[in-house]
């Protein structure tokens, strides 16, 4: 190993932990130009090259790396949460209606598309402009984008390094929900562990919100699947032994990696403009409903990229390559890249739940220097495979338990609500828990869902 | 009657096996060109029940690959793309391959989300797991985790 590997968790989510986690995080320790250590955030679990809730930083000036599979297939897959300005009551009236709303205008599950068509040139609009895009288009408010990473847009894409497969996959699926752990959750803030900081994001106990957890759809996949082939073939003409396949990379400076990244950038684009068509989507029917909201956007985090960012080595400014796959950036307040409004507390940061279990607002240090290249868990990860959810759980089943604890569950596809049952998924608790004691991310608020539209 | 060279008896079957987030698929059968046909439904298992879907349209697949075990990833990622693109189930296959090339079909017909009932969308093949040999009965095994 190159650097230490350092584990965030308590002693029972690391005795928890797969040998596969720890077998992960020892091969990215041997990456070329790693520096400083490999990390895993407190949800860490058996991934594909990286774990899950690995985070990892690279110097070109070393020789490192840029890893398709440090990313994952799903780039930029992340969270953003919307405010109502409802409180339960106000929503309960109207709650099985908008939930019927809802599950008719997010198009999510296998085989579904999206209104909006892209030919080439628009494709290449997007893919350059991200939610600035979107939102020009009409699909929301400028003010958005001070809500979002990168303020909605990455520099850097590339489009014609996005091949016409992932072009042509992403044809029809703009403003698609897609299918897995994806979901657009109605949620009620059920506790404040933060009162100044929920104060500050206009979050109160009863409060209504929307998240919504989706990613870049087949456009994503396809440069994952892409990418990670080549970089794999590619590696021994670079001198890069893989100590696993799945950790295909390829100098930061090299003629593959720029693509790579010039592509993945695109797919981040490409994420943060589905992320804004669903939103455009998710307010059209709440103002069906509920004539009198907005739904502002709190903040949209992703938890599947590798971004260029300045870190602080040894008292050294250095210019790295951060990749987070499965974590969360957490910006501590006072960073110089937050967006004004959370220049003064420092990011949300969003830990995805089930659909019966808690997700969880935190927010980013309180002070500089953050922890793991500022980097946070995302979500509290599976117990069970898919294939034991399907033998443990039938889905009709699942439904009629939450909807007796007054969660309405709304998908086109009742073997994927097996799946998908909370039971499958670890309680975010602890995670959540000990991402605060360890200093990632502090606590906020916890959501518990409401009405929740998956795929 | 002899076997062909090259075959052995095991009966061909399509496997799943677990992966902490997402799902194993393996293909078994006599040779290598039944083993991909099984590994096919077996990814097909993981979005529906392949016996619920008609061969209604065919897709002809070619892929070239260095050799047999990135063969089997372009064989399965052709096929996603394929159903993503024409948001089509895929329920019988033909598999021919010779040295490094796979000639390959797909029968099919497009998502009926009532009775297909879909789980979820593979997002691609990955290099885990992925592996494409002989056991020691003599059969072909084709294998890898899908991302899903």
């Amino acid at each position: 190993m190159r650097v230490l590997a350092v584990l965030y968790g308590d002693e029972g989510l690391i005795a928890e932990m797969d040998n596969k986690v720890l077998e992960q995080i020892g091969n990215v320790a041997c990456l070329p130009g790693i520096v400083d250590a490999a990390y895993t955030m407190p949800d860490a679990h058996w991934g594909y090259g990286f774990p899950i809730g690995g985070v990892a930083a690279f110097d070109p000036d070393l020789g490192g790396v840029v890893s398709a599979g440090g990313v994952g297939f799903d780039i930029s897959c992340g969270v953003r949460t919307l405010l109502t300005g409802l409180k339960r009551q106000d929503l309960e009236p109207r709650e099985e209606a908008l939930a019927h709303g809802l599950s008719r205008a997010i198009p999510a599950g296998v085989g579904s598309t999206g209104k909006i068509v892209l030919d080439e040139s628009e494709m290449d609009r997007m893919l350059e402009g991200g939610a600035r895009w979107a939102v020009g288009q009409g699909y929301g408010r400028a003010e958005d984008l001070d809500r979002i990473e990168e303020r909605g847009c990455i520099p850097g894409a590339r489009p014609e390094a996005v091949s016409h497969r992932a072009r042509h996959r992403q044809r029809e699926e703009m403003g698609t929900l897609g299918s897995g752990n994806h979901y657009l959750e109605v949620q009620e803030v059920t506790a404040i562990s933060d009162e100044t900081i929920a104060a500050a994001f206009g979050l109160a106990r009863g409060d209504v919100v929307v998240s919504i957890h989706c990613g870049s759809r087949g456009l994503g996949h396809q440069i994952g699947t892409e990418f990670l082939r080549e970089m794999a073939l590619a590696a021994p003409a670079h001198g890069i032994t893989l100590p696993d396949l799945e950790l295909a990379c390829a100098p930061i400076r090299s003629d593959i990696g720029q693509r790579y990244l010039g592509a993945m950038r695109a797919g981040i684009n490409c994420a943060l403009a589905n992320r804004q068509i669903l939103t455009h989507l998710a307010r059209r029917e709440f103002a069906y409903f509920f004539p009198e909201t907005s739904l502002p956007v709190l903040f949209d985090v992703s938890h599947n990229t590798c971004k260029e960012e300045e870190h602080e080595i040894a008292g050294e400014s250095r210019s790295l390559f951060v990749h987070r796959k499965g974590a969360t950036r957490a910006f501590g307040a006072g960073h110089p890249d937050l967006p004004a409004a959370f220049a003064n507390t420092g990011q949300p940061v969003f830990i995805g739940g089930s659909m019966g279990t808690p997700s969880a607002i935190m927010i980013g240090p309180a002070s500089l220097p953050e922890h793991a290249f500022a980097s946070s868990c995302h979500g509290a990860g599976r117990r069970l495979s898919r294939h034991q959810a399907l033998k443990q759980w039938r889905g009709r089943q699942v439904v009629d338990g939450l909807r007796k604890r007054g969660i309405i569950v709304k998908s086109p596809s009742m073997r994927g609500v097996a799946e998908e049952a909370p039971g499958a998924y670890k309680d975010s608790t602890a995670v959540v828990e000990a991402a605060h004691l360890a200093g990632l991310s502090r606590k906020v608020a916890t959501l518990e869902p409401l009405i929740c539209i998956k795929g | 009657m002899p076997k062909p060279a090259g075959a052995s008896a095991v009966e061909p079957r399509a496997e799943l096996f677990p992966h902490g987030a997402d799902v194993g698929i393996r293909g078994v059968g006599p040779t290598c060109d039944t083993a991909f046909e099984q590994a096919a439904l077996a990814l097909t298992s993981v979005v529906t029940d392949p016996t619920r879907i008609a061969s209604e349209e065919a897709v002809e697949v070619t892929c070239e690959a260095p050799d047999h075990a990135y063969l089997l990833l372009d064989w399965l990622n052709a096929l996603i793309y394929e159903m993503a693109v024409r948001r089509v189930v895929f329920g019988r296959f033909a598999v021919s391959i010779e040295g490094n090339r796979l000639d390959g079909w797909a029968w099919g017909e497009p998502v009926d989300r009532k009775r297909h009932r879909p789980a979820v969308e593979p997002k691609g093949a990955t290099l885990t797991a992925l592996k494409v040999g002989i056991r020691d009965d003599g059969a072909w095994v084709a294998q890898c985790v899908v991302d899903v």
